[in-house]
């Protein structure tokens, strides 16, 4: 009988762990219909003296700690922030309907992709003057012409990070990660547009292309380079680098600068075959509690200071040219950062494919599981 | 009759009062999300990773293609692995706790389970800190002279097996703990008073007589290991593709949630089916 007691409880401890374990599992999509009702009865506050909130969802580790406060004591108001770690995490967030945020910062793909599902609210220019400090180039984008949904939050690179004293010597090429020098000490980002998009470029195609043969081609070239990776990261490349994991990895410039600041021998380069340029915008999702609220923000934001100390702390590329005479010379004057305009030339969009993602999505799902 | 009858309606009351909670809980949190998953599965990704809700097949004829068989076959032969040598190494150790005396016991029980109080993505990033190149490991091996230069263990098979091993192995010991607990040891010498050596009295005693306490810790092994993504992704550099790793690629990176759907009844299906045919072996044994 006693024993009898004891596997019962052994089991009830068990499957308890177990349950602990499965809920351990980070970045698991949420199921569309449990998106969060508690979160959605955000306050509505304005009425009755209660504080007005502004819900904002952004990226880890992207934004300067003053940015915050100010803003809240300017206006009288309490900021709730939450953090994703990527576009794809924010779009399965927001698309079973939106929680409760009223400021989201997608990167320029997922803007077009929210703006062709209906996801976005369209912004109201007048309670948003400082859209003028924009820089010209970043005032009407592809994605989203005319800024009728989004405003440009900060923009970069992507690139080659790499530990000099390993390589011996600077690094400018993406097919250095072809070379059998390496071999177990490269990274990738974990990211199949982004891979697949630095092959069609060393083949001379569109990164954006639909043609299912040069995406095989892309494929091929990724294939034969498989044996000498070290490991898909999650965006913690610059992790890896900094520990001596590995010598080369791909990826997004200012990850790379924060670790510039610890470690002297890490290098940033923009490779001579090009590379991706992206912006992460602010966007308003459907559905937002405080509108209005958002707007004051958005045009918080592209105040010269505020968006320069943002800028000068996070280590990314500000969009606003007005904010621009304020930015550390030291950053200003950093190709890394700020490329000069034959670089820029050579720097692509990631745009969404549409139909053709099955095709990205099966040539990767091949290279992954490759021996 | 009046009697009976009240009787009756009050165990009623107490059978729906008792079975509601469960049914209310199993119905809305597993049945109805596993059906909404089922559906899914046959509807159609749409140009922008919507879901379009159009009848199709495809999603499961594109599971025919052999890259998602050898993908299936290496999910397997991992969870098969790591049951294995949980299995080998649970086994001793479950013993060795079940025949210590008492509180010594209870505190070995309780280091098993320690573990699981800190939570799986913490204990699996202290893996990486011991197996890095300039790790724990290295540096203990290069300090003693053994090695002159770094082994490369991160990012191998090695480090994902024993990642996985290292989660999983409290499942396997506890319900062996159990089993072997409950089991007669007299029975043993028994064995061996009519002739049998250690090892056949083991073999035709003991295991037999604790079978169910394996079969229980296997299967507990082997189901969240043919879905492990977190290990593979982590300790193997996201090498190699597990079908975890497939379902999470597709909800998120590829967004298409229906072929996501397919890919999770699928292996819904199999692992059900071989548990199944365990369970029908496992009992015929057994008699």
């Amino acid at each position: 009988m006693k024993t009898h007691r004891l596997f019962v409880w052994l089991v009830l401890v068990t499957v308890l762990a177990l349950v602990v374990a499965a809920c351990a599992a980070p970045a698991a999509p949420q199921a569309p219909a449990s998106g969060g009702a508690e979160e959605a009865a955000a306050p509505e506050g304005g009425e009755s003296g209660e504080v007005l909130e502004l819900n904002i969802y952004n990226w880890s580790t992207y934004i300067a700690p003053e940015t915050i406060p100010r803003f809240e004591e300017r206006y009288g108001v309490k900021v709730n922030y939450d953090i994703f770690d990527s576009n794809e995490e924010l779009l399965a967030k927001l698309q079973g309907g939106n929680p409760g945020y009223d400021l989201i910062v997608p990167s320029d793909y997922m803007v077009e992709i929210m703006i062709n599902l209906g996801m976005l609210e369209e912004l109201d220019h007048e309670n948003i003057p400082n859209i003028a400090n924009l820089d010209p180039t970043f005032q009407n984008p592809r994605y989203d012409p005319g800024l009728k949904y989004c405003v440009p939050y900060q923009w970069g690179t992507m690139g080659i990070g790499y530990n000099i004293e390993a390589t011996g010597g600077e690094i400018d090429s993406w097919w250095s990660f072809w070379d059998e020098k390496y071999a177990g000490r490269i990274a990738w980002l974990d990211d199949p547009r982004a891979v697949m998009g630095v092959a069609l470029l060393l083949l001379g195609y569109d990164i954006n292309t639909t043609d299912p043969d040069q995406i095989n081609e892309a494929k091929e070239l990724l294939l034969e380079q498989k044996p000498l990776v070290a490991a898909f990261a999650p965006d913690t490349g610059q992790i890896l680098l900094d520990e001596g994991e590995v010598d080369l990895t791909m990826e997004w410039s200012g990850d790379i600068f924060q670790v510039m600041e610890e470690n002297p021998a890490i290098r940033y380069s923009i490779p001579k075959e090009g590379s991706i340029v992206w912006t992460d915008n602010m966007c308003i999702p459907k559905g937002a509690p405080h509108k209005e609220l958002a707007e004051k923000f958005i045009n918080y934001i592209l105040e010269p200071e505020v968006g320069a100390e943002l800028s000068n702390y996070i280590r990314y590329a500000t969009p606003n040219a007005a904010a621009l005479p304020l930015i550390n010379e030291e950053d200003r004057n950093n190709p890394g950062i700020y490329p000069p305009p034959e670089v820029m030339e050579r720097l692509q969009f990631v745009v969404d494919v549409g139909e053709a993602t099955v095709l990205y999505d099966d040539a990767w799902t091949e290279i992954k599981s490759a021996q | 009759m009046h009697e009976s009858l009240s009787r009756r309606r009050g165990h009623r009351a107490q059978f729906w009062f008792l079975f509601t909670p469960g049914a209310f809980w199993l119905g809305f949190f597993f049945l109805l999300p596993l059906l909404i998953v089922l559906v899914y599965s046959f509807f159609t990704r749409g140009p922008y990773g919507n879901v379009i809700y159009r009848w199709t097949a495809d999603n499961y004829a594109r599971l025919l293609n052999p890259i998602y068989f050898q993908i299936f076959w290496q999910s397997l032969w991992m969870a098969v692995t790591t049951t294995v040598i949980s299995l080998l190494v649970g086994y001793p150790l479950a013993y060795y706790i079940a025949r210590q005396r008492q509180p010594w016991r209870n505190v070995l029980l309780l280091l098993v389970i320690i573990p699981f109080w800190t939570n799986f993505l913490v204990r699996t990033y202290a893996i990486m800190v011991l197996f890095r190149t300039e790790g724990v490991v290295n540096a203990v091996l290069q300090g003693l002279g053994v090695i002159q230069e770094p082994l490369q263990i991160m990012y191998t098979p090695f480090a994902v097996t024993f990642g996985l091993v290292y989660g999983y192995l409290p499942f396997m010991v506890l319900p062996l703990y159990a089993s072997i607990e409950k089991f007669d040891f007299s029975l043993i010498e028994a064995a061996q008073d009519l002739g049998a050596n250690g090892w056949r009295s083991f073999l035709r005693v003991m295991l037999p007589l604790t079978l169910p306490g394996i079969v229980a810790g296997c299967i507990l092994v082997f189901i969240p290991a043919i879905g492990a993504f977190v290990t593979p992704d982590l300790l193997g550099g996201a090498k190699t593709m597990m079908i975890g790793n497939l379902t999470q690629q597709q909800f998120l990176k590829a967004r298409n949630w229906p072929f996501g759907s397919a890919v999770s009844i699928s292996l819904m299906v199999i692992v059900s089916i071989a548990a199944w045919i365990y369970f029908r072996y496992g009992e015929e044994e057994m008699l």
